[in-house]
């Protein structure tokens, strides 16, 4: 389905998350953040960063792969996404959130 | 002589000595398969050993049965691959190899979750994925008189990843029938942020949770166990009360992985999505558990990628190009309780729809929907298992890439 945030039309699954990344900006990501009540700063931005590389590496996203990626520690990750911060940090770095095979 | 080697004997190393020794030339090549232990365990059954649903008995065969003649099989611990040498270190002997194929599966480690493997470990914390601790989980349901009952995956990617769910299910079923259902209050925790975490599963078995009424904790990671209080705790410090915990512990590929330095953060082989050869060595293939590719951690998974890896083998060592030809294609019966199952068939792309299968329109088994026939179909698997997949012999109907026929797709 379609939705328009900061000004543009994308497209996005029923839970709000991008379905085609090329359409992803920082724009896009702080308003999405905004509707999480986040206020985005550089250590976010580090976080969203981090994982669209390792989306693109074909890598799975964990809170093992979090723990390890230097960027940052697990208890600071809960704090900057609250309330689930691999599903919301996922959303507002425009790639999908982590799945089981149902 | 040239020499392919597969290490571990497995559901997927098992399969690739009988699919390979009718295909290589005996006067080229010697077959060999390494493996420490003794017994091959039918591991899908380690979920029915803990309701009392099967016996030890059930879930375990001499290893060397479903060896065949022509395969020279080595009960030997493994201790380093050295690639850059095609070499591999065992206990007390070497072996030199012109092909490899990593077969060495995964397994759970408990001790990567600080208080798990404590006081309480196998007295009221438990895991399922291993025969010592489903038996040990058996013998503990025999006794309990109830209370909380949690069910609990610490972080993915695990085996089989529907079967916690499964466990779930199951429990309510054995409390019904043990007539203590009203002391038992059953929760689900999981590190994702749903039971179902795909669309279309989510709505056609959102219902079975409430309707089993089974309590739903998401966005878990775990990050200790407090065996003083007898409470799991996250990194967001929220803690969940057990008097029974039934936990999937971290699952990891096998240390000789890790000592060979052939593995990611968990010890799984960075292999290619399609081909299955490993990314950091041509002559070295990798299947089933042990690899990294984002298909289901299954023995199904395994059987279609042990016919795709047969034929790039023969490719390989004629000197032809792979076929990119692996999809991902996983098909399971997830049991429901109450002697109903589900069955999916999925792949990397196309997750799990209704429909009928194999025949289109026909069935007999349905997609996505519980019933009685799905349920006999899982413990007829037990037979197929043992006496087809092992073997090697191709299920009827059933292809090696996902076939979209009968499946209800938008």
């Amino acid at each position: 389905m379609k939705k328009v945030i900061a000004q543009t039309e994308i497209d996005v699954n029923e839970e709000g998350y991008l379905t085609d990344f090329s359409q992803w900006t920082k724009e896009i990501g702080t308003e999405i953040a905004n509707e999480h009540n986040i206020e985005m700063t550089d250590s976010h931005w580090q976080v969203v960063d981090w994982i669209q590389n390792k989306v693109n590496e074909g890598v799975a996203l964990s809170i093992r792969g979090i723990k390890k990626s230097g960027v940052i520690d697990i208890k600071q990750f809960y704090a900057l996404f609250p309330g689930g911060p691999l599903k919301v940090s996922t959303k507002i770095a425009g790639v999908p959130k982590p799945k089981s095979c149902i | 002589m040239k020499n392919l080697v597969i290490l571990g004997a497995g559901t997927a190393g098992t399969m690739m000595a009988n699919h390979l020794v009718s295909k290589l030339t005996k006067k080229e090549w010697t077959i060999t398969i390494v493996d420490q232990y003794k017994t091959h365990y039918y591991q899908p059954g380690f979920l029915f050993l803990p309701f009392d649903i099967y016996t030890e008995k059930q879930v375990k065969k001499e290893g060397k049965k479903f060896i065949p003649k022509g395969v020279n099989y080595i009960q030997k611990k493994i201790d380093r691959i050295l690639p850059e040498e095609n070499k591999i270190n065992l206990e007390d002997d070497i072996l030199d190899y012109d092909v490899l194929i990593i077969a060495t599966g995964s397994k759970t480690a408990p001790d990567e979750v600080e208080g798990m493997l404590g006081d309480n470990w196998y007295k009221s914390i438990f895991d399922f994925y291993t025969y010592e601790g489903a038996l040990a989980l058996r013998n503990k349901l025999r006794e309990w008189e109830g209370g909380k009952l949690v069910i609990h995956i610490t972080e993915m990617p695990i085996k089989c990843p529907v079967a916690p769910l499964e466990f779930a299910f199951l429990a309510d079923s054995y409390f019904k029938k043990k007539g203590i259902r009203d002391k038992v209050e059953i929760t689900y925790v999981t590190p994702l942020s749903g039971a179902f975490t795909k669309e279309k599963c989510s709505k056609s078995l959102g219902y079975l949770l409430k309707e089993k009424n089974i309590n739903l904790e998401i966005d878990f990671a775990i990050e200790r166990v407090d065996n003083d209080n007898n409470k799991i705790i996250d990194y967001a410090d929220k803690a969940i009360d057990f008097d029974l915990l039934v936990t999937v512990p971290t699952n990891m590929g096998d240390e000789v992985i890790e000592r060979s330095g052939l593995g990611d953060d968990l010890n799984f082989v960075p292999t290619h999505h399609n081909t299955l050869q490993s990314l950091a060595h041509e002559n070295i293939f990798v299947i089933g558990d042990a690899t990294n590719v984002p298909a289901s951690k299954a023995g199904s998974v395994a059987h279609f990628q042990a016919e795709t890896l047969t034929d790039n083998i023969l490719l390989y060592v004629e000197g032809k190009p792979l076929k990119e030809e692996f999809d991902g294609h996983a098909n399971c019966f997830i049991e429901t309780g109450d002697n109903k199952a589900l069955l999916i068939d999925f792949n990397y792309e196309q997750e799990p729809v209704e429909g009928t299968f194999p025949f289109a329109g026909i069935g007999p088994l349905r997609l996505l929907k519980e019933s009685v026939f799905n349920h006999w179909g899982k413990l007829a698997f037990r037979w197929i298992y043992w006496n087809m997949l092992l073997k090697g012999i191709p299920i009827p109907f059933v292809s090696r890439n996902m076939s979209i026929k009968g499946k209800n797709i938008d």
